[in-house]
């Protein structure tokens, strides 16, 4: 079977490659395109440390064929930084501890990004089902939740 | 048919590392040429900040700025000598090991700086802004670097030290059996507060207070960050996870995320968490490190709240609806220990 060229908008900027027959998007970003961010953890799409957004919504990316995604647009946490200014919610992960590994980090960070875009002020039920599908071993989830809950809160102040 | 709280609680003592004698941790601390400094470890940082507080100790010993050390550490290849990062031994251990190999390389660097000045070396202090200047006479001043740059370029001396950890074998005692296997404990209390619905056997930690004591905090917030993910982990031992449910047969053992139950966000239980500092004797100031501990007090406070709760006393984690469902049978029916 023949190699597919797959054209993606990653992170806002056009990037082309060729994907293998049945290959998932998590190894055509990983290895195709040189994207570290997104990790592979379990893939079956049970953990979310692969968790991408293909034109704003999320996905496991390691359950997306990379050709699946040819001309849409991806956003991984790659993308979330302004080269030095980091998002706020990286700032907010920060000050909030809610990293040890850092291995579920960059899955959450797409998973909470997303939430905020499409809900700035959500509830922390909201919060807690929008990282449900991203497994994480070591922090106990509960500073990952204040950290969001912090940026959403920042956006409510006038 | 109802939901039944229960209240338990646990003590624990937790010794530092392992124990019986040995357990060595190296440590190796130089200067570089641009007055920043490098401690060599094979200490392995797993999240837990074991960068950061061999990072704070080094800084502190060698009483220079936080941002010239430069912690190298997870290669075993070119590192010095470690057995590892386990045993909740990484603080202590290490923070020993660093602290002496940073007393020889800041006498040194000292030795440095006073043949500068030309004065004595035991005249001089730093500032830990990065200089060293004359007790009490801070105008007689040398930056760290410009006495790093000296030692390297002109005077031929090596700022350097060697550190290790490592606790004599502990002899027993033939008749009595006594012995010293523990060079340092340390203690936690939890109180946790449970429901367990006597239909279908689920149990629900609904809330966890602790108190931690693990000498001094060296740094307050990555010890509660360990805690605070550390008694997740505890309440997912206690009534979630397994490898092996019906052990020791192997039948229906999870193989992926799918089957292996851990609790989500959803599932969290408020948790206060006291932190009680009473810095270690012979531990690097004072610390201790909280580590396999935070777990610890978890397990046996939920067992004792389901105890509590439905007067079920189980002794095979993890805490499964199934085995609560049959000890309620065997008991012919829920006996909260309160109502009692």
């Amino acid at each position: 079977m023949a190699k597919k060229p797959v054209t993606v908008t990653l992170n806002g900027t056009e990037r082309a490659g060729f994907a293998e027959p049945g290959q998932n998007l998590l190894d055509f970003l990983r290895r195709g395109l040189g994207d570290l961010s997104p990790k592979y953890g379990c893939g079956q799409g049970t953990c979310g440390a692969c968790t991408v957004t293909i034109d704003g919504q999320t996905h496991l990316s390691c359950l997306v064929l990379a050709e699946a995604a040819d001309g849409r647009a991806v956003g991984t946490a790659a993308g979330l930084a302004d080269g030095a200014r980091l998002d706020p919610l990286q700032d907010a992960f920060m000050e909030n501890f809610a990293a040890q590994c850092g291995y579920c980090t960059p899955g959450m960070l797409v998973s909470a990004r997303a939430l905020l875009d499409r809900n700035p002020r959500p509830t922390r039920a909201e919060i807690v089902e929008a990282i449900s599908g991203n497994l994480c071993r070591c922090t106990g989830y509960e500073p990952i939740i204040a950290a969001i809950e912090a940026v959403a809160e920042e956006r409510t102040r006038p | 048919m109802a939901v039944h709280r229960g209240r338990g609680f646990a003590a624990i003592n937790y010794p530092i590392g392992m124990n019986l004698g040995g357990d060595p941790s190296q440590a190796l601390v130089h200067s570089n040429p641009d007055g920043k400094f490098t401690v060599a470890l094979s200490a392995i940082d797993l999240g837990q900040g074991m960068k950061s507080v061999t990072r704070q100790i080094a800084a502190e010993t060698l009483g220079i700025p936080i941002d010239d050390v430069y912690v190298d550490t997870a290669d075993s290849d070119t590192g010095p000598h470690d057995m590892g990062s386990f045993a909740s031994r990484g603080t202590h251990r290490m923070g020993n090991a660093v602290i002496m190999a940073a007393q020889e390389a800041r006498s040194v660097m000292l030795e440095a700086a006073a043949e500068e000045l030309e004065v004595d070396p035991g005249d001089l202090v730093t500032d830990g802004r990065g200089n060293i200047h004359v007790r009490g006479a801070p105008s007689r001043s040398i930056t760290t670097m410009a006495a790093a740059q000296a030692a390297q370029f002109k005077q031929g001396r090596t700022i350097a030290g060697r550190g290790i950890f490592l606790i004599p074998l502990s002899e027993v005692d033939p008749e009595t059996g006594e012995m010293t296997p523990v060079s340092t404990f340390a203690h936690a209390a939890m109180l946790v507060e449970v429901e367990v619905d006597d239909e279908t056997g689920e149990v629900a930690v609904t809330d966890m207070q602790s108190a931690y004591e693990v000498g001094r905090a060296l740094n307050p917030g990555l010890v509660e960050q360990q805690l605070r993910g550390g008694a997740w982990m505890g309440m997912s031992h206690a009534a979630w996870e397994t490898t092996e449910p019906y052990y020791p047969a192997r039948d229906h053992g999870p193989v992926d995320f799918n089957h292996y139950l851990m609790p989500g966000p959803g599932d969290l239980a408020p948790h206060h968490i006291s932190v009680l500092e009473r810095p270690a004797e012979d531990g690097p100031y004072g610390g201790k490190g909280p580590g396999e501990m935070c777990a610890n007090p978890v397990l046996p406070a939920v067992v004792n709240a389901v105890y509590d709760a439905v007067g079920v006393r189980i002794d095979e984690l993890p805490v499964t609806p199934e085995k609560v469902l049959r000890g309620i049978r065997a008991n012919g029916g829920a006996r909260p220990r309160q109502a009692l």
